[in-house]
């Protein structure tokens, strides 16, 4: 089965934008970090469609260190909003709003 | 011998040096070991050096020690280098040796004081900085030394920084004598500009081929050079620092103040002489400054209260007589007086200063009285002192020393009978008020208890001090007393000597007994005054003319009307400095555009995903469409 390249990148760009009018929108910190993850994978989409239009290693590469990346990230993250969370009882991005200028 | 030059000026830096680093970890005999025992040392060294010298003279009497270049620039290229000649010779010892005897007795007088190291410190800066100004070889150098002791007069006459006072004094010594080293620096360009290098020796051989006598140039060079002597010595009409220069402690007044630092400018006219020589307007004026100084501070030493003022009137009067010497030519008198004022003053300072410490601090003549059976070695020192700084005949070494400047101005050909009145009226005047001041403080009944009575320490140089007021005149006795110019033979070798018209042998005998009637007449008045009381001091203290002579001549008045406020009322309608306009416009932009982008700073993770969004899209069309 042959999918083309445009359809791929619009998926990509579809879900990119997804992710982003999530990152955007929501005030949970856990959903804006689900969020992100969408992101990453639409960028890892697109690697890795374009890896094989022009039949190079080079996307699955980027995919996978992406992969590893968003690993680490959600790690981190997660640990972080744990502590958030210990600290002020709240997950509201709006409401963490200390290091305003 | 002569290698070991350099040994006497390191000796006090180095010393000051460790004690200004490491002062606060020496215990206090140790840091007084250092600080005096360097200048012991130096003292020494410079002995064995003299010694050397005239036994054995180099070349030319001229013996210069180079250490190393200090710039070069454009073929102008000062060293490092110390240049020994009799006239160095001369400064170095009573530098040396006069500063070792005080160094000793500050011991004992500052060993209760809070800032012993420091004081130690500054002294040692203060004696190596000297000794750089007198060794120079070019007056770069010299002027190194030169700023070097105005700020350790600075810092010594501030010593006690706590009393405002004294911080006030010290700005003002530091501000006046300024103005003079402006005038000097101003100098020392032109020569640069001139004679291209600052060598004092290249300046005396080449100053006579480039310039005419009288030529304008070298009037502008002599008369900028005197302005730095003016200041430096505190003659008319900078001479307003040095009375108040006395807030700092009285080893300070003795050395600085009386000894070594004033006479600073007599050393750098006599250093270049060849251009006052070839400026004989200048000259003149050098004499008349003199002859009008020691006018000028006599009259305001007769009426001060504080026993350190009346010193210090002095000094400036005595310092006028050398200035007079200058004037006429008498290059090695002046300098002779210079030495012999050395002694004497430095005397007077240390014995005034044993009498104050003895008093609670007591400087008001008034209140002391009676101590001469209460501390009879320092009456008796302190007498020697006053008789010599009177120049009572004979006996003392003062007299010797002004009566040479007395008859140079009359007989020399550049002399005059105007300027050889005045300074034997200023002679009078001198035995008057020194007199007054013995009397006041010694005679009559005592007014304060002692509190402290003086050790070794202090009693040892002032006696040393006493003996050398007496007999330091005998190394140049006139033709009248056996003619043994042993000290003018010293010196003819760096100094031209004075030309005489031909006067006779009768003559200047005659003069030295006018000389020595004066003192002995101001002598008797003042005992008049003092001691018989047939004319009450109130009567005097309620006229004008004594408190016009007792404010200095108005001068500080005058000053203050001329220079100060106008200063301050300048400063005062500037207060907003208008120049601040344009930096505090560039401030007031910078907080604003500071203040909006700080509206940005939201602290919502939301909107700062959307500014990334955004940015990006932007960034991404303008990449994509332009």
């Amino acid at each position: 089965m042959n999918i083309s390249l445009e359809i791929n990148l619009a998926l990509a760009g579809i879900l990119f934008l997804i992710g982003l009018i999530g990152v955007m929108v929501r005030r949970n910190i856990v959903f804006m970090l689900m969020s992100i993850e969408i992101m990453l994978n639409a960028s890892g989409l697109a690697f890795v469609a374009a890896g094989s239009k022009w039949m190079q290693a080079d996307g699955q590469v980027m995919f996978i260190f992406i992969l590893t990346m968003a690993a680490a990230e959600v790690s981190v993250a997660l640990a972080l909003i744990l502590k958030i969370f210990g600290r002020t009882k709240t997950l509201d991005a709006d409401l963490l709003d200390k290091m305003k200028g | 011998m002569l290698n070991l030059l350099w040994i006497v000026p390191a000796l006090p830096f180095l010393s000051f040096l460790i004690l200004a680093v490491l002062g606060k970890r020496f215990t206090l005999k140790a840091a007084s070991i250092l600080g005096a025992g360097s200048i012991g040392i130096s003292a020494f060294i410079t002995l064995l050096i003299g010694i050397s010298f005239i036994s054995n003279p180099p070349a030319d009497h001229i013996f210069v020690q180079t250490l190393w270049t200090w710039i070069n620039v454009a073929g102008f290229n000062p060293s490092i280098s110390f240049y020994l000649d009799p006239l160095s010779i001369v400064f170095m010892f009573v530098v040396t040796f006069v500063g070792f005897l005080i160094h000793l007795y500050s011991v004992e007088f500052m060993y209760e004081e809070e800032g012993f190291t420091r004081f130690f410190a500054y002294m040692n800066l203060f004696v190596g900085s000297m000794l750089t100004l007198v060794l120079a070889d070019n007056l770069l150098l010299l002027y190194l030394g030169w700023e070097g002791v105005g700020l350790c007069s600075y810092l010594l006459i501030g010593f006690w920084y706590k009393d405002s006072v004294n911080g006030a004094a010290a700005q003002k010594a530091f501000i006046v004598t300024r103005v003079g080293d402006t005038a000097m620096a101003i100098g020392l360009f032109l020569l640069v500009a001139n004679l291209g290098t600052l060598n004092i020796k290249d300046i005396l051989s080449k100053a006579p081929e480039t310039w005419a006598q009288g030529s304008s140039l070298a009037t502008a060079v002599a008369l900028l050079l005197l302005g730095g002597a003016l200041g430096k010595s505190a003659q008319l009409p900078l001479q307003t620092w040095l009375p108040d220069a006395m807030a700092g402690p009285s080893p300070v007044s003795a050395l600085i103040h009386a000894a070594t630092m004033v006479t600073a400018g007599v050393y750098l006219i006599a250093r270049t002489n060849a251009l006052f020589i070839l400026a004989p307007d200048v000259q003149q004026l050098v004499a008349v400054i003199g002859a009008a100084t020691l006018l000028v501070a006599g009259f305001s030493a007769l009426t001060q209260h504080d026993i350190k003022r009346v010193l210090a009137y002095s000094t400036i009067s005595q310092i006028g007589y050398m200035f007079l010497a200058l004037g006429v030519g008498a290059f090695s008198a002046a300098v002779f007086h210079f030495m012999i004022h050395a002694f004497f003053k430095a005397l007077l300072f240390l014995a005034a200063g044993a009498v104050i410490i003895s008093l609670h601090h007591e400087h008001n003549m008034f209140k002391m009285g009676g101590l001469k059976t209460k501390m009879p070695l320092i009456y008796w020192t302190f007498l020697i002192g006053s008789a010599s700084l009177a120049s009572l005949p004979l006996i003392t070494a003062g007299f010797y020393s002004k009566d040479l400047i007395l008859w140079t101005a009359w007989s020399g050909t550049k002399g005059s009978t105007w300027l050889w009145a005045a300074g034997l009226f200023g002679a009078f005047i001198t035995a008057i008020y020194t007199f007054r001041m013995v009397f006041i403080t010694f005679l009559g009944e005592q007014r304060t208890e002692i509190s402290h009575t003086s050790g070794n320490l202090i009693k040892v140089p002032l006696v040393i001090l006493a003996v050398l007021s007496l007999i330091g005149g005998f190394i140049e006795l006139p033709g009248t007393l056996g003619h043994l110019p042993l000290f003018s033979g010293f010196l003819e070798n760096a100094l031209p000597s004075v030309s005489l018209t031909g006067k006779s042998i009768l003559q200047e005998g005659i003069f030295q007994i006018i000389a020595g009637i004066t003192a002995l007449a101001g002598l008797y008045i003042s005992y008049l005054l003092y001691v018989r009381r047939n004319i009450s001091e109130e009567r005097f203290s309620k006229g004008a003319l004594h408190r016009f002579f007792y404010s200095g001549w108005g001068f500080d008045w005058l000053y203050d009307r001329l220079f100060v406020k106008p200063a301050i009322f300048l400063a005062y309608i500037n207060r907003n400095d208008f120049i601040d306009l344009f930096y505090n416009g560039i401030a007031a932009v910078t907080s604003f555009i500071h203040k909006l982008l700080s509206k940005t700073q939201t602290g919502r993770l939301r909107w700062y995903a959307m500014g990334i969004a955004v940015g990006a899209i932007l960034t991404i069309t303008i990449i994509v469409f332009l």
